[in-house]
């Protein structure tokens, strides 16, 4: 089987065409270089001239070298030997190990029937009071990390990833730092989570058009896991690069650029990505949190503009600490009411004396003299910050609650806080 | 079906060249085969004998060379008994039918009919043989739901008709012959419950097109109050992500004053279809005592779904809502989003290599939209009743800014505007409608003069506080400082809305009248106050009191209570009515 052409028309960036009669468009092809052998995948056909992007990118491909149809889509093998294992984009081992050529699974599939999903109700841990305190994450929720370039978004990932309540997890990597794929490695094993992990990993010195294979890769083998009755949770590092990276694509094909040079669906390619996310009626469960960095920490910006409308809410990281303001999760109400009875009460007082702390903060930058309660209230915020915002902080939700009522009582007293008699009578600690 | 077929010559997203043989029209669906299946699509350019086609599913695997099967039909809707309570995806297939069929996923391929075939409905014959009538005229009614569900003579058939036979009272399929007719040449055309129409054209079986003055009561304060909605009337609401949007059009799908309800979700999270799914079964419509999704439709084309369905669900919506409103209905239809539709405009008018227009939209992007939202509209019918399609569309704009082409063209065509502003739901004030940038051109349900003096008190507040960002809270006049305070209480008691609480969420007219009166009373006054700080806690007792009004049923013991409360506060300072707001008042409040 497969056809073999030794003629390529033209090259243009990492596209090639070919003339050539019954192929099937998306089918893979392999192109034999100099440089060895690479994938690459039809994404358009024009009578007979097929277009090919090639994954190992167009540098060094010579109109003479062979191009072989495979007859068949981009596919991932599943099984549970995918499990602490390391792939690029096109699949292939990144580690030591076998390649896997079992049960092979086509990526980026239909999407869920909207009536097999079920009202996301779980909540899913991860230790980290700013989350699960202040934005629980829910199973099955789908959240980016709005982050800037030099933030600690992936060391966040990292946490959660070894700390969050899942069985699976599976770790798409675009645009990675090589350091930062070590980080991940190394963190991983070090903290017992690696064989539970599986990654997908494209750094950037890769070629471009392996990126864009690394979200659908992850979600493909995180849906079979699914449909396998496991809790999944995907972390996906960056999303700005897969987009960039279909911008590149894009340009080359000469398509009409919508805005900042982005493709006109970007957004409907990111919300089939990020749509992904579900809890199964009667199975397992996808959670996506994916890393968005903006150009310039500007929220408008194409990227992060078009998440923002597809995600359910976001975590803004910032400082170095997960924003109390700007983050949301937007499910967080299906769950924060059944943790523990002080949550929602002690949640929304503790960040309404947050959100004073700050105007008193400029008040005092702006030279104001300070009132016995301003003084409260910045003692009450750094405490805050320190004991609850810092990123180094690992607490369960009720240890990070009793924390919280501490906090309080140290700086205010009961009638200041605004919160319910009879949660008072309940939490308030007695000293 | 006509013997038409042509060949894939090219492939370029999910949009297919085709070349064919006989005769092809534009917007003529047509299904292209693959091994494994067969995939809907619709006709969008013609050129030559190329057809350019967009396929509604997802296009890999296809060759060139690969068939092309031409229907001869538009895009149509099955009308008829049966569409309540459903939940359909872009095409009309019902999602449930789907999952028994495909499982988990919306597998490719897979249609069903947008109508039980097997169920029977018993039908009420109204016409008698010898009867002359025409298209949008019944021949009987079957019961749904809480409604008559008309049967229709179908919308497309021209000119007169004489019943020649139509079946007794009894239960029947709405693919089983109810009636015959015969048109002046003889020709027979049997009749059944069911019909299909194409839903990029507008159904036109009314008699007049009458000015929509009726006001659509939604239960929301600052929309019913400040920025009306009239049945029949169109009207937007844009607004940067996370402002809301999406809890504004549920809320209002739950206690719009209409008979139905159709929700288009279009483009957007699938959790959110999910809640509605999850929730609807479980209230009860009052007005009916039946459960709220019996007066409910959802067209779900979510943002994972292909683009091209995701055009056409838009379409499909209104085409069901204009059917039921042929029935004297009052029928609601939101879409949430549009920006969404026009961007599914967007993508395939890359793929044609149309000149691009502003964004990249099509050059056509402004007439479309007008076209939908003039299928909105408040119509006698045939038989001399009245129903009316209203329209309410969210819009997504990038970056929050409405100076996008989405948001400007469709301003220009609704009579409210309801922007949602992000400093407003980052403040937590829900609905995050923003009082100084939104408009409506429908009645209000309290008067005019009323609602001005609410709307300069906004105004007046909005300015001072923009005062005192400046010179600081010392540095304002107490006269001044108080009308600031008096605005910060007017958007905390009646703009302010809480959505999640059963009585605060459900306010209906009367009592937003009863409720404004009251406030105008408290907004009008002079006050023996000495200071700020006297003011600020003055206004706050106030306020608090108001909010608990707020969620205490209207008219029960508590109402009573709360209000007495109000008063004697309101007599503890001396307040003091000044004359021309005894004027507004007169006929009000004791």
């Amino acid at each position: 089987m497969g056809k073999v052409y030794n003629r390529i028309e033209s090259i243009v960036g990492n596209v090639i065409t070919v003339k050539a009669n019954g192929v099937q468009y998306k089918e893979l092809a392999q192109i034999s270089t100099r440089f060895g052998k690479s994938l690459a995948q039809v994404n358009k056909i024009e009578g007979d001239i097929v277009s090919l992007q090639i994954f190992a990118g167009g540098q060094g491909v010579s109109t003479g070298d062979e191009v072989r149809f495979l007859g068949h889509e981009m596919r991932v093998s599943f099984s549970e030997d995918l499990l602490g294992r390391i792939f690029n984009g096109s699949g292939e081992p990144r580690d030591k190990g076998p390649a896997l050529t079992e049960n092979l699974k086509a990526i980026g599939g239909p999407s869920v029937n909207p009536t097999k999903r079920i009202l996301a109700n779980r909540m899913l841990r991860t230790n980290i009071p700013m989350i699960d305190m202040f934005n629980t994450l829910v199973v099955s929720q789908k959240l980016p990390i709005f982050s800037i370039s030099g933030e600690p978004y992936n060391q966040l990932l990292a946490r959660i990833a070894m700390q969050a309540e899942a069985d699976v997890i599976v770790l798409g990597g675009m645009g990675l730092k090589y350091d930062d794929f070590l980080y991940f490695k190394d963190a991983l094993s070090k903290g017992g989570a690696l064989s539970k992990t599986v990654m997908f990993i494209h750094t950037a010195s890769d070629p471009t058009v392996e990126c864009m294979m690394i979200p659908d890769m992850s979600l493909a083998v995180a849906e079979q896991f699914a449909l396998q009755n496991k809790d999944v949770l995907v972390l996906l590092t960056d999303m700005t690069n897969f987009a960039d990276a279909m911008k590149e694509i894009a340009i080359t094909q000469e398509q009409v650029p919508s805005n900042r040079g982005y493709p006109g669906d970007l957004y409907s390619q990111l919300a089939s990505r990020y749509e992904k996310a579900v809890d199964f009626a009667d199975s397992g469960s996808i959670t996506v949190l994916a890393v968005t960095t903006m150009p310039g920490d500007d929220v408008t910006h194409p990227v992060p503009d078009n998440t923002g409308y597809i995600t359910e809410g976001q975590y803004y990281l910032k400082g170095g600490r997960i924003e109390p303001f700007g983050s949301l999760s937007r499910l967080k109400q299906n769950v924060n009411g059944k943790t523990r009875k002080d949550h929602r009460a002690l949640m929304d007082a503790m960040i309404r004396m947050y959100s004073s702390y700050k105007d008193t903060l400029e008040k005092k930058n702006m030279g104001f003299s300070m009132s016995k309660w301003d003084e409260k209230l910045l003692r009450y915020g750094e405490l805050f910050e320190n004991k609850l915002m810092s990123l180094s902080v690992n607490l369960t939700l009720e240890q990070a609650l009793d924390l919280g009522w501490d906090i309080l009582a140290e700086c205010f007293s009961r009638e200041e806080t605004g919160i319910k008699s009879d949660l008072m009578n309940e939490f308030w600690p007695n000293k | 079906m006509t013997e038409n077929t042509g060949k894939v010559v090219s492939v370029n997203g999910n949009l297919i060249s085709v070349e064919f043989k006989g005769v092809v029209s534009m917007n003529e669906i047509c299904y292209v085969k693959v091994d494994d299946a067969i995939l809907k699509s619709e006709v969008i350019r013609i050129r030559g004998n190329v057809a350019q086609i967009q396929v509604y599913e997802m296009t890999n695997g296809i060759k060139c060379g690969d068939a092309v099967e031409f229907t001869g039909e538009m895009l149509s809707a099955e009308l008829g008994p049966g569409l309540l309570g459903q939940i359909y995806d872009g095409l009309q297939n019902p999602l449930p039918v789907l999952a028994e069929r495909a499982g988990w996923f919306l597998e490719r391929g897979i249609y069903a009919d947008g109508l039980n075939y097997e169920k029977k409905w018993e039908f009420t014959p109204t016409a008698k043989v010898g009867d002359v009538v025409r298209a949008g005229e019944y021949i009987g009614t079957v019961p749904e739901s809480s409604f008559l569900h008309k049967i229709f003579v179908p919308f497309y058939l021209l000119g007169s008709y004489t019943v020649k036979s139509i079946v007794a009272k009894g239960e029947y399929t709405v693919k089983e012959t109810v009636a015959v007719l015969v048109d002046g040449r003889g020709r027979e055309v049997p009749l059944t419950m069911s019909f299909k129409w194409p839903v990029k054209r507008a159904v036109k079986c009314y008699s007049e097109r009458l000015a929509p003055v009726e006001t659509m009561e939604t239960k929301v304060r600052l929309v019913d109050s400040f920025f009306p909605v009239a049945k029949g009337g169109t009207y937007c609401t844009p607004g940067p992500f996370g402002a809301g949007k999406t809890v504004l059009q549920h809320t209002t799908s739950k206690y719009a004053d209409v008979d139905i309800v159709i929700i288009a979700a279009c483009g957007e999270r699938a959790g959110e279809v999910v809640e509605t799914l999850t929730e609807f079964p479980e209230l009860i419509d009052p007005k009916t005592n039946r459960s709220l999704m019996e007066r409910t439709i959802i067209i779900c084309n979510t943002s994972s779904m292909p683009v091209a369905s995701r055009e056409a669900s838009v379409y499909t919506s209104v085409t069901l809502a204009e059917y039921y409103r042929q029935m004297g209905l009052h029928v609601l239809l939101l879409a949430d989003s549009t920006s969404r539709w026009a961007q599914a405009l967007r993508e395939m008018s890359g793929r044609l290599e149309e000149i691009p227009g502003e964004e990249a939209f099509p050059a056509y992007l402004e007439s479309y939209i007008a076209a939908f939202y003039e299928r909105a509209g408040y119509v006698r019918l045939p038989d001399g009743s009245t129903g009316s399609v209203t329209i309410g569309g969210t819009v997504s704009p990038a970056g929050g800014n409405f100076e996008e082409p989405v948001t400007q063209a469709t301003l220009k065509v609704v009579g409210a505007f309801h922007g949602l502003s992000r400093e407003r739901s980052d403040a937590r004030k829900y609905p995050a409608i923003d009082p100084l940038i939104s408009w409506s051109k429908y009645k209000s349900v309290i008067d005019v003069e009323k609602l001005d003096f609410c709307k300069s008190i906004l105004q007046q507040g909005y300015e001072t506080s923009a005062m005192m960002k400046v010179i600081g809270e010392d540095g304002t006049t107490l006269i001044d400082y108080i009308t600031y305070l008096k605005s910060e209480m007017l958007d905390a008691v009646y703009l302010q809305q809480n959505s999640f609480d059963l009585v605060d969420a459900n306010c209906g007219t009367e009592r937003q009248r009863y409720v404004t009166d009251r406030l105008i009373r408290i907004l009008g006054s002079s006050y023996s106050i000495e200071n700020k700080d006297e003011a600020r806690s003055f206004f706050n007792s106030m306020r608090q009191k108001f909010i608990d009004w707020n969620y205490a049923e209207f008219g029960n013991e508590e109402f009573k209570k709360t209000e007495t409360e109000i008063n004697n506060l309101y007599l503890s300072k001396k307040g003091k009515l000044a004359q021309p707001i005894e004027e507004l008042l007169k006929d009000g409040v004791q």
